[in-house]
């Protein structure tokens, strides 16, 4: 155990540096899992610890990172008309995407983990793993385009306000990844809705022209591709194709309704994901395999999901049978083609700190939040999707939905303390009898 | 039953002239066929009303004649467990079973063989007053080092509770009486005659004595520190009248002992304890029986004067909190008094041979173990003797009780009063690289993430932590394991804020360490909830 003597002499001292001590032991124990035994209490401890809880879940988002990756490059070059089919154009595609994601990727996390690791120190405990989660979130709810000092601000304050303030990891009553959203939504909504934002590269100022930003990225690129003798990304600057508009399918829907929604996509293309958005909420396939791995694994509750799912059916049924507007209209089925409800469902409901607590709070909640979420996405005028606010929304409620289901089990023991009293009577009289 | 009467009269009239506005409002070819159909469901629901009428009142007259027992369904009606659900084998087949399906079997290396070793020496035995919760730290000893004792005679009480004695378990010379912190008493220690002497207590006429003469009686002999009372888990308090009696004749925790085995040769002090403890409660003496057990003890089955529940589950199944739940659970002021299987045992063999009999079989348990088996002794036994010759390695622990509600011992330690189990585990302090994403041996667990966990084979546990502490993060996981109608969680974060109206209001009460062991092991945040169990129960004591 050569390394492991190394990093134990160069552990550094917790009192004289506690921010180095706090970053050395978030590291080590990364590396290394504890040597810390049972004391009072049990003996023998369950082999899961949260970050396993956790890892599990960055795990089960891969699919989407990669798809979610790849489809920056697709509709960026959608948009140029270049490259129509899903996989020509592969290596650009495919380095187009990872340009713009691994940026958002890295300062979503040094962001989120540095707010993490000066909190921890400050408080003298280690470093909780809520972040790894949340920051593997994030970037799969921005925009491709987002600029970075905008992210960085959000989770600032969504890191901040949202959880450090209310005593960190586990006392948050907010989904942190969906707060840094919505503090985008209303501080910048510009940057987060109407039909430009999801293609990455078109000016948001005047619609038609594709700009290349970080020009000395694709540079360098090129340069490989070039030496392979592969297509390059050229100059940038180019034209949008005539008549593109870069609408996403709900946006479409708002206007027209199904209608609208096919004249630009096909059913199809909205399942597997090949369509304008968030950066990981459009494979509707990956995310129901991350949500299978997370069920499988009792890592997430399956009641929020099923719940969930049945409150939007539900919801757009009822939608279907008052039908005032086109919108309304669009059958229940489609309604899950089309915007971020998996995702939702899969990775933002189902956060256990912020979701009810109680196992039959959690189908009132996940039902709330399809029902709620259905009504935001057609209902209302301002905002093209609903699941963000609806759950947003229910997370300020599931302690009241606690609240309810445990005063429910309280009054069952206060009912059966009444009955069990009547009894003690009549077995008092019966005790009488007995001992004489 | 009045309104039954009245509801399927209703319903028949309804049917009655229901029937003949179709007759009226339709042709008389088709209208006879619905007319006669309605009369023929009409008259099966008359016949069905009589049935249930009859059979309702053959139960009511059952259970006031006493013929009734809980565990048997006496209806001509299946009841939806019957129809439906689990069918249990043995004994238990064809009488009604609680079925808890919430828990886990932890599957451990190292379980005794089915066999009895009855020539196992141990030299010292002590009775350690800490064993007993509330009890003041520094009790009156009334004996001296030095002195000579008999099995029974008076060592020491509690000077709160004077009525209550604690008596010598052996017979033999007190070596030591040990002081822990702020000198109060930890052990009063027995060095062991080679044949043990017995105090002689002159025989009691049971069936002329009241309750209070049984009381006094037991209080002397020393039997009486074996009743423990719930709430809180302590001492039976002898002015109370429990409501009723528990006892769990069998153990699920890991690597337990198997309690047929226990009580072999014991059936008649098991029986004699059973019809004083009889005498000692308003209620009912309940008795838990495993319904997993293809073949409980006939000392179990065929006790007599108790009423019978079958219990069939996962660990905490045999946990006798979880059972008085299902039973009759404990409410706000209620009293009910718990006792292990050799604890009726030594009650009975008072009442048969007029001595406080504290012989005990202990299970000998654990992968570090060389030879685990079971062996014959007296209660308070040391440690350091119980294991001589069958511990290899030095890395390891040696626990009182079982490995999620024992206590940590050393050699120099005495098996707990209340414990019947020795477990040795390895101590987990070591490093391991990457251990929490890919764990280098496989370890229990309840997460699926860990494919051992699929093929169900045993463990060769350690008591490494697994991960550091954390906050509350994951929800619905205590629940998994503790099949009552309690949320641990909820309690667990009243304790921490001191709520008593909401810990008295979801159930503290119902509830002692044993219970929430489970809920800690698979604890993801790896929070010490028996800790702050008995930190909860205890501030719920100070307010009485």
């Amino acid at each position: 155990m050569g390394l492991l003597d190394y990093l134990k002499k160069i552990e550094p001292d917790k009192k004289k540096s506690p921010f180095l001590h706090t970053l050395f032991d978030g590291f080590f124990t990364f590396a290394y899992a504890p040597n810390s035994v049972t004391k009072g209490g049990v003996h023998i401890r369950d082999g899961m610890d949260l970050k396993r809880t956790m890892i599990h879940v960055v795990i089960a988002l891969q699919l989407c990172y990669l798809f979610g990756s790849y489809n920056i490059g697709h509709q960026h070059y959608s948009a140029l008309g270049m490259y129509p089919s899903f996989m020509s154009g592969f290596h650009l595609k495919l380095f187009y995407g990872l340009i713009k994601i691994i940026p958002i990727f890295i300062v979503a996390n040094v962001v989120g983990l540095g707010i993490e690791f000066v909190y921890a120190a400050k408080k003298g405990h280690a470093i909780e793993e809520g972040f790894l989660v949340s920051g593997a979130l994030i970037p799969l709810i921005m925009p491709p385009d987002i600029p970075l000092w905008i992210l960085a601000m959000s989770i600032f304050f969504a890191v901040i306000i949202g959880k450090e303030a209310f005593g960190g990891t586990g006392m948050n009553i907010l989904n942190i990844a969906l707060l840094s959203r919505v503090f985008i939504f209303f501080a910048y909504p510009t940057y987060i809705s109407g039909d430009e934002v999801w293609i990455s590269g078109i000016e948001k100022s005047d619609l038609g022209y594709v700009a290349s930003e970080n020009g000395w990225a694709f540079g360098i690129f090129d340069w490989i591709f070039n030496s392979f003798g592969w297509e390059t990304f050229g100059a940038g600057g180019q034209a949008v194709v005539d008549g593109y508009t870069g609408a996403t399918p709900l946006g479409l829907a708002a206007k027209g309704g199904w209608e609208a929604v096919l004249n630009h996509y096909t059913p199809s293309q909205m399942w597997w994901g090949a369509i304008p958005g968030s950066i990981g909420e459009m494979p509707k396939l990956f995310i129901i395999i991350g949500a299978l791995i997370l069920i499988l694994t009792r890592i997430a509750s399956w009641r929020i999901m099923v719940s969930m799912c049945i409150g939007a059916v539900v919801c757009s049924l009822m939608l279907n049978a008052w039908g005032a507007t086109p919108f309304m209209e669009v059958p229940w089925y489609y309604q899950f083609y089309m915007g971020s409800f998996f995702f939702a469902m899969a990775f933002m409901a189902t956060d256990p700190v912020t979701a009810a607590s109680t196992q039959t709070g959690k189908w009132f909640y996940g039902f709330l939040i399809g029902f709620v979420g259905m009504i935001i996405r057609v209902l209302n005028p301002a905002y093209p999707e609903g699941w963000m606010l609806a759950i947003l929304f229910m997370n300020v409620f599931a302690p009241l939905i606690d609240h309810y289901v445990l005063e429910a089990n309280v009054s069952r023991r206060a009912k059966r303390r009444k009955l069990s009293s009547l009894d003690t009577v009549q077995s008092e009289v019966t005790q009488t009898e007995v001992v004489h | 039953m009045n309104n039954k009467i009245a509801k399927f009269g209703a319903v028949f009239t309804f049917l009655i002239v229901s029937s003949n506005l179709f007759a009226q409002s339709s042709g008389s070819g088709s209208s006879n066929i619905v007319f006669y159909a309605l009369l023929l469901i009409a008259a099966l629901l008359i016949l069905g009303a009589v049935a249930m009428i009859g059979d309702s009142m053959i139960n009511i007259k059952a259970k006031e004649l006493g013929i009734k027992d809980a565990s048997e369904n006496l209806s001509i009606f299946p009841t939806t467990q019957e129809l439906f659900g689990q069918k249990a084998e043995g004994p238990a087949a064809n009488k009604k079973v609680h079925f808890l399906k919430k828990g886990f079997d932890i599957k451990l290396e190292g379980e005794a063989d089915y066999s009895v070793d009855e020539n196992h020496k141990v030299t010292t035995f002590a009775v350690q007053p800490k064993n007993f919760i509330g009890m003041s730290p520094i009790p009156k000893v009334i004996v001296e080092e030095g002195q000579e004792v008999k099995a029974g005679d008076h060592i020491f009480f509690d000077k709160k509770n004077p009525d209550v004695i604690y008596a010598a378990p052996v017979s033999g010379e007190v070596v030591g009486i040990k002081r822990g912190e702020k000198r109060s008493i930890s052990e009063i220690v027995i060095l062991a005659d080679k044949e043990i002497k017995y105090r002689k207590m002159e025989s009691f006429d049971i069936s002329n004595s009241s309750r209070e003469e049984l009381v006094t009686y037991m209080l002397d002999s020393g039997v009486w520190p074996h009743i423990r009372q719930r709430p809180y888990d302590i001492v039976a308090d002898h002015k109370v009248v429990p409501k009723s009696i528990f006892i769990s004749t069998f153990d699920t925790a890991p690597l337990a002992p198997d309690l047929d085995i226990v009580i072999a040769g014991r059936e008649d002090e098991f029986q004699m304890g059973l019809d004083i403890l009889n005498k000692l409660t308003i209620g009912k003496v309940h008795l838990g029986i495993n319904a997993r057990d293809n073949d409980p003890s006939p000392a179990y089955t065929g006790a007599e004067g108790v009423e019978i529940h079958y219990f069939h589950g996962p660990h905490p199944a045999g946990n006798v909190g979880v059972q008085i739940h299902h039973v009759d659970p404990i409410n706000s002021g209620e009293k009910v008094w718990t006792l292990g299987v050799q604890d009726v045992c030594t009650i009975g063999a008072l009442f048969l041979e007029g001595i406080y009999d504290a012989e005990r079989v202990v299970v000998l348990a654990g992968a570090e173990l060389s030879n685990p088996r079971y062996v014959t002794t007296f209660l308070g036994a040391n440690l350091g003797d119980l294991v001589k010759d069958s511990i290899e390695n030095d890395n390891v622990r040696i626990i009182s009780g079982d490995v999620l509600s024992g206590k940590q011992k050393t050699v120099e330690g005495f098996l707990n009063f209340f414990d019947d189990q020795l477990t040795v585990i390895e101590e987990g302090n070591k490093y391991e690289a990457f251990g929490w994403l890919l764990p280098s041996s496989p370890r229990p667990s309840l997460s699926p993430t860990f494919l051992s966990n699929l093929i169900g084979t045993s463990y060769t546990a350690n008591t490494n932590t697994h991960g550091e502490k954390r906050a509350f993060v994951v929800t619905g996981q205590y629940e998994q394991v503790l099949p009552m109608d309690i949320y641990p969680q909820h309690i667990m974060k009243s304790i921490l804020i001191n709520d008593f109206e909401r810990m008295e209001g979801l159930g503290i009460l119902e509830l002692s360490e044993e219970d929430v062991a489970l809920c800690e092991f698979a604890c993801t945040s790896k929070q010490p909830l028996q800790e702050l169990l008995r930190e909860g129960l205890d501030l719920m004591r100070d307010q009485e």
